[in-house]
């Protein structure tokens, strides 16, 4: 019987595994490297997903932590000189601790003011990227990062960033997976479903709440650090609130309250931008259309959506 | 620094403060009415500056008639918005609606863009470009009709709130929206209402600034965060601590600038509306309590 659960609750992971591991067979240079991005997206949604699906905050700062994650890693392994996985470590570290110190206030806000705080720190936290020249290259950014290596192996070309990204991707969406069948998970979705019920129930929001945005924030830092080595430069552009906004539409689109979504969102996202661009100047629009549309239409996101039809089809009388 | 450069600073902050206090009272309308923020409030004033420029240069309007017909405008694009966007949802959690509104001003950013193109454009000075020599520091005529047409927008808005049937009803509806509806306020068109009201408001906020910094399609953003800033520094709920927000927060961060380096200029107000939110979330003479567990 033990069997049976754990087969059933890994099968699907094994074979988006699989299909992910033999799809670089199929496809050119250039869209493995779109894939990569989506891997990229695929774990800063995750993230996110965990924090507004599962704990129902709201983060509109996120691209930040993307962005501390990225430059740590940028900064100690060209200003320091330091090896790849120390800038990795620094990028989980230094992204986690920050969330620690912004989220102990901000996450006793709720709703609009929550939502405002970290709108406000995120900008905040763009502004730093651009002033703090000496250290962050300014508007310039940083070049020269060195890319990823095991001993003497190093990761140079599409494919290798491929495995090395979903690796990781699957990595933490098993992780993610855990947590949300575990205690902690389901103490996150009663707080989600009622604060104040949770809390007569024993439950310490505070300390869910804070440790989920810091999880939020070590998934970001993570995907900035191998952003940075994959691009091999940045500069604050990636981390502003733009992207905050693509990534908490990544979420919402996908279904807020699925990984699954997550994961579905981030590929729909990332490779409609490669299909529209026939209509370039048009993307800014259609992208908040699809936004509002999904909301007003299907606010639930496109996985519990898309599921929630089938199984009404597959129920209906005949 | 010499009191003409801190003159200077000030007045130049209490113009931008007019316009940050124009967008809070566009923020506290709708939360007062609906209890919604309405991330797309910035966009408004961008749209009533570029709108009246576009009637004043392309289609030939005079001053006066160019601003007022962008206003009409733009109170009709509030209107839409609400309908389309926010009244199917309305009964939507909040996380829902914020990002409705958020992608409503992308969409309305995105469109401006296409429609009127990507520059900065600026209406005339309403009476001259000539400036006033006040106690050292030079004050442009534009900066007056800005002090003006606030003072008369806290005006007319405190009759608006006392002493009309509408403006009673929409304090009411903030106050208790159920109980509003009980004595037969009809609440959803007081949404509709609070919606194209705060548009006008915020255009016409944008109209008397566009002579003197030029409107370009991204600038409602920035506007809209700090107009919040304003908001919340005021006491979200409350009209005149909305403008007397702004006022404040404009002369903070003009200030700032002569003190710290010109970089850090949009942080300082970011700064403000952090440090509101962690300390005091009702603000300096808040109604609304701050939402915290």
């Amino acid at each position: 019987m033990e069997h049976d659960g754990i087969l059933r609750k890994y099968l699907p992971i094994a074979i988006l595994a699989l299909v992910l591991a033999l799809l670089p067979l199929f496809v050119s240079n250039y869209q493995a490297k779109i894939l990569i991005f989506v891997g990229i997206n695929a774990i800063l949604a995750m993230g996110l997903c965990l924090l507004m699906g599962y704990a129902g905050q709201i983060s509109l700062g996120h691209a930040a932590f993307y962005g501390i994650g990225a430059y740590a890693s940028a900064i100690m392994t060209t200003k320091y000189g330091f090896s790849v996985w120390l800038g990795f470590l620094a990028a989980i570290l230094l992204s986690g601790l920050i969330a620690l110190l912004i989220g102990m206030p901000s996450l006793r806000l709720k709703g609009h003011y929550l939502a405002m705080a970290t709108l406000g720190f995120g900008e905040i936290i763009t502004v730093l990227f651009v002033e703090t020249d000496t250290l962050t290259g300014g508007p310039e950014g940083i070049v020269s990062i060195p890319p990823i290596s095991i001993g003497k192996f190093i990761f140079t070309t599409s494919q290798h960033y491929y495995y090395l990204v979903w690796g990781i991707a699957i990595l933490l969406f098993v992780i993610a997976l855990n947590i949300i069948h575990s205690r902690v998970g389901r103490a996150l979705r009663a707080l989600h479903g009622s604060e104040i019920a949770a809390q007569a129930m024993g439950v310490n929001t505070s300390k869910y709440k804070i440790q989920i945005f810091v999880l939020s924030a070590v998934y970001a830092g993570i995907a900035g650090s191998l952003y940075a080595h994959l691009v091999n430069f940045i500069n604050p552009t990636p981390f502003t609130l733009t992207y905050s906004i693509v990534l908490v539409t990544i979420v919402v689109i996908g279904g807020m309250s699925s990984i699954w979504g997550a994961v579905a969102g981030s590929f729909v996202l990332t490779l409609l931008p490669e299909y529209l661009r026939a209509f370039q100047e048009y993307n800014l629009i259609i992208y908040a259309l699809i936004l509002v549309l999904t909301m007003i239409f299907m606010p639930q996101g496109l996985v519990p959506g898309v599921a929630g039809l089938f199984a009404r089809l597959r129920f209906r009388q005949p | 620094m010499q009191l003409s450069q801190i003159i200077q600073f000030v007045i130049s902050g209490l113009t931008a403060g007019s316009v940050y206090g124009f967008t809070a009272l566009g923020f506290t309308i709708i939360f007062n009415a609906t209890g919604i923020i309405n991330f797309a409030q910035g966009e408004f004033v961008m749209l009533g500056g570029l709108i009246s420029v576009y009637f004043y240069q392309s289609l030939k309007f005079p001053l006066f008639p160019a601003c007022l017909a962008a206003i009409v405008v733009v109170m009709i694009i509030g209107g839409l918005f609400e309908r389309l966007a926010i009244y199917p949802r309305r009964n939507s959690s909040v996380i829902t609606l914020i990002i409705i509104t958020i992608g409503g001003s992308i969409f309305i950013k995105g469109s401006t863009m296409r429609i009127l193109g990507e520059d900065p454009m600026a209406l005339p000075a309403f009476s001259g470009g000539k400036s006033i020599a006040f106690l050292g520091a030079a004050i442009q005529p534009q900066a007056i009709w800005v002090a003006f047409v606030t003072l008369a927008a806290v005006i007319l808005l405190r009759i608006f709130y006392q002493h009309t049937i509408l403006g009673k009803a929409m304090k009411a509806s903030a106050d208790n929206r159920e109980a509003a509806k009980i004595v037969g306020i009809n609440v959803s068109r007081l949404t509709l209402y609070s919606f194209a009201f705060s548009a006008a408001i915020g255009a016409i906020g944008g109209v008397v600034v566009t002579p003197m910094i030029m409107a370009v399609f991204d600038m409602g953003g920035m506007i809209g965060l700090k107009g919040f800033a304003a908001a919340i520094l005021g006491g979200l709920g409350n009209p005149i601590g909305s403008v007397l927000g702004g006022l404040l927060l404009g002369v903070l961060e003009s200030l700032s600038v002569g003190i710290i380096s010109s970089g850090y200029k949009d942080a300082i107000s970011l700064l403000v509306l952090l440090s509101v939110l962690f300390i005091r979330p009702s603000g300096l003479f808040g109604l609304a309590r701050g939402e915290r567990t």
